[in-house]
């Protein structure tokens, strides 16, 4: 028996589990790693975190000391872990892109594992017909998969069950064309969400839709947004108890934004909370307790902006949303201050780029926190949020970790919205830190850009150290995986008018390659000693989600289109293959109706970093894309757009 | 020996003449509101055989003349078509700078897009601007690609460069100091 051989050159004494297809494969690939030892120590540690399925080895003895060498075992005091209720235990399934409620994007799936990743083929490809930006993450329920494209919105439902996973059904919905006119960065649409049997999802002329799972027709549509005004909805929606979560986007056209809930079942609106204006709109109540000082006071959506700006003032919800089930709060960012020239709207500019805890059969806030109070450089707030149980400075704290736009990983509790720790993870000078003692971003008053100006060398850019592009997190290995750009830009504040449904930014834009040349980093949090534990360089910024499984292995892709495993320890690259464009999307993995784990992703360059290629626009112009085209100048030369599905198997 | 000099003064007095015309212009505009409704095919099929096109007689009065390109600078600005289409290099709109025009590179076409819209995110301005706006807005948008005479083209916008524009250079014939 070949896996008995290789253990036994370890020294250790193994029981072979039933052995699956491909298993020789495997064993040929874990011998050659052998030699290092992080991947021994990665396949002793996997074969004992499990229990056993086709394919795997159940360890007996001796594996105790060895194991104790893996990174996760040496690790300083207890495990980080996200809390039970907002991430059950694995069931195969992807039903919603975070995978769960606490947004960790990881797997207990461990058939792929940092011994035979090296060996993943292609399963199946489809086409999505579309040559627009693909920020989707696949679902997969049951033995079906489910895509949404960008605009047109088409869902697509795939039949696993069936070799090469035929065409069960798709749903069009037809969104208005017009709606193309007012999407800022590439017609994105980040995924769908599975609830008691329905598929939920946005489109990008603001309607939100549910489709039945099982037939592909629709129940029902509701309008909630207004292409007029500049309102899209790009975002993912959540589902929490009865109630549908949506959002919309809008912030670089004078969209005030907001959050509203539906009825999973007839799709009325249950209640919309603003996030600039007057408290009731925003649904700021007695159980509204922000910590800081600066967040408490009445109607601060109002007297933190001039007369009547907050009407146009942007806080959009285009990004994610996490749910705590045992403290019963969502937790949504909020989006840029509109117009992005901060000389046209003093102030502190409340509720926008900041979070928001709320009840989510009311929508009452609990606490807020911003992030960047009186934005200088579009840095929404919207970014994912894991929420984690961990110690800190002794004590068990249940927090949210956020890596912002801004260029902070920040460590909240999340009862109370307290910061616990904000550190870069990327080149910032447009601030100077967090002063934990008033929770205040430190703004550097030397990058501040000003009407008629031109500032130089900003960092990070309007796109952040990070945007939407979602991190990460392994429970083995304490560090979360966060894709993320390197850039720095000028900026120049320009007069501007609010026209309805044009767009309200009055800032010209540039953005240039961050400091070492490179523009993306893929970056291994170690959250317990708040720094780094890896980096990776990438030429292009890395604008695709992160996935990690129990088997040590994470995924991501590059806007060149190669989608690459690494090693989840020490981020050496394990397997990589080249897909047919740019990939912005969000890696998966499943277990598939044969019992074996897959792993999928959308290829298909675009959203706001790809839209030199997608948007087909002329690098000639420094500001184009709202400067990101400055940046991304040579991207033309190395990719097309064009969506496809790639979805991966062991041999 | 005379037919040099006489040939040279010939070739000034055009490009004086030229330079006239570059900022012609209507003392009386026609009335605000007043719209060109030409109809505007934005294809080159037509069953049955091309027939003539009729220009439009705007069209020659605002195509290349440097003071309603320079007007149409300020309103693409003003109207917050640069929101879209940036500087020429485009974003949420197609970028105008290149060669590639989806509805026509005419004015009369550029001018149809921004009066009427287009049924994939291109608004309708017709009721938003006046028509000699338009038209400006035109001329400025077909200059964008450079597909104008140098007499009317309007200056590029050096702020955002990574460098002064040469003309702000400091000259090697000077020494370093600006002149």
């Amino acid at each position: 028996m070949p896996i008995l051989r290789v253990i036994g050159a370890l020294g250790l004494t193994a029981l072979p589990a039933p052995v699956a297809r491909g298993s020789a494969d495997r064993t040929r690939n874990a011998q050659k790693l052998a030699p290092t030892r992080s991947a021994m120590a990665s396949h002793v540690a996997d074969v004992k975190g499990r229990t056993s399925r086709p394919g795997q080895v159940v360890a007996v003895a001796g594996l105790v000391a060895v194991s104790m060498m893996s990174p996760a075992a040496a690790q300083q005091g207890p495990a980080i872990t996200p809390p039970a209720a907002a991430a059950p235990p694995d069931d195969g399934q992807w039903t919603m892109p975070a995978k769960n409620y606490a947004s960790t994007r990881y797997s207990e799936l461990s058939e792929i594992n940092e011994g035979d990743v090296g060996k993943l083929q292609v399963a199946f490809t489809f086409s999505t017909g579309i040559n627009k930006g693909h920020e989707a993450a696949p679902l997969v329920i049951g033995g079906t998969m489910y895509i949404v494209t960008p605009y047109p919105n088409i869902l697509y439902a795939l039949d696993l069950t069936k070799p090469s996973a035929p065409l069960k059904w798709f749903y069009r919905p037809n969104p208005e064309p017009a709606a193309q006119g007012v999407a800022c960065c590439d017609v994105v649409n980040r995924g769908a969400a599975f609830s008691n049997g329905r598929i939920f999802f946005n489109t990008l002329d603001g309607h939100t839709i549910a489709v039945d799972a099982n037939t592909g027709q629709a129940i029902w549509n509701t309008k909630v947004g207004n292409i007029n005004i500049g309102e899209t909805v790009t975002m993912a929606p959540l589902v929490v108890k009865d109630k549908v979560l949506v959002g919309n986007s809008g912030g670089e056209m004078g969209v005030r934004g907001w959050i509203k809930a539906l009825d999973a079942n007839d799709g009325h609106v249950v209640w919309t909370a603003y996030n600039t204006g007057p408290d009731a709109e925003v649904l700021i109540g007695p159980e509204f307790k922000p910590f800081y000082d600066m967040d408490k006071g009445k109607d601060l959506g109002v007297s933190s902006w001039p007369p009547d700006a907050w009407k146009i003032g942007g806080g959009n919800v285009w990004g994610w949303i996490g749910y705590d089930p045992e403290l019963d709060l969502i937790y949504h960012g909020t989006g840029n201050p509109g117009p992005w020239n901060p000389d046209l709207r003093p102030g502190d500019n409340k509720w926008t780029a900041g979070i928001f805890a709320r009840n989510p059969d009311t929508g009452a806030a609990h606490w807020y926190y911003q992030w960047t109070p009186h934005d200088q450089h579009d840095y929404d707030g919207i970014n994912e949020q894991i929420l984690l149980d961990m110690n800190w400075e002794g004590k068990p704290r249940k927090v949210l970790v956020r890596p912002d736009r801004n260029g902070y990983v920040y460590i909240l509790d999340r009862t109370t919205g307290e910061v616990l720790s904000a550190k870069p993870f990327g080149a910032v000078n447009s601030s100077k830190g967090v002063d934990l003692k008033t929770g205040r971003l430190i703004d550097n008053p030397e990058k501040r850009p000003t009407t008629g100006k031109v500032v130089r060398d900003i960092c990070p850019t309007a796109a952040g150290v990070k945007d939407w592009q979602p991190s990460a997190f392994s429970p083995r290995t304490g560090l979360l995986y966060i894709p993320h750009n390197n850039l720095c830009m000028d900026e120049e504040g320009t007069e501007v008018n609010y026209i309805a449904g044009t767009p309200y930014v009055g800032m010209n834009v540039r953005m240039i390659p961050g400091p070492g040349g490179h523009r993306g980093e893929f970056t291994a949090w170690d959250l317990a000693n708040q720094k780094p534990a890896w980096k990776l360089k990438e030429n292009f910024p890395v604008w695709s989600g992160a996935l990690v499984t129990a088997g040590d292995v994470v995924f991501y892709g590059t806007m060149e289109g190669w989608f690459k495993a690494v090693s989840a320890k020490t981020g050496d690259l394990l397997w990589q293959f080249k897909t047919s464009s740019g990939i912005i999307g969000q890696p998966i993995t499943y277990r598939g109706p044969d019992g074996h784990q897959y792993v999928a992703v959308l290829a298909g360059v675009g959203g706001w970093a790809g839209a030199v290629v997608s948007g087909d626009l002329d690098p000639r112009d420094a500001t184009a894309a709202l400067g990101f085209v400055n940046a991304m100048k040579d991207l033309k030369d190395v990719t097309t757009p064009g969506g496809s599905l790639y979805v991966f198997r062991l041999p | 020996m005379m037919r040099k000099p006489a040939s040279l003064a010939i070739g000034l007095a055009l490009a004086v003449l030229g330079g006239c015309q570059r900022e012609e212009r209507e003392t009386r505009p026609e009335p605000v509101l007043g719209e060109s409704q030409q109809a505007v095919p934005v294809t080159a099929l037509e069953p049955g055989g091309n027939r003539p096109q009729f220009s439009n007689p705007k069209a020659a009065q605002f195509e290349g003349n440097a003071y309603h390109i320079s007007q149409g600078k300020t309103l693409f600005s003003a109207f917050n078509c640069n929101g879209c289409h940036s500087n020429g290099g485009g974003g949420m709109g197609p970028a105008l700078m290149d060669e590639k025009w989806l509805y026509g590179n005419s004015i009369e076409s550029i001018h149809a897009s921004i009066r009427d819209g287009r049924p994939n995110g291109m608004p309708t301005f017709g009721r938003l601007i006046p028509d000699d706006q338009l038209w400006e807005l035109a001329a400025y948008v077909k200059s964008m690609g450079g597909n104008v005479p140098s007499a009317a083209a309007p200056g590029r916008n050096d702020d955002m460069m990574a460098r002064p524009a040469e003309n702000r250079m400091p000259n090697a014939a000077t020494q370093g100091r600006t002149p």
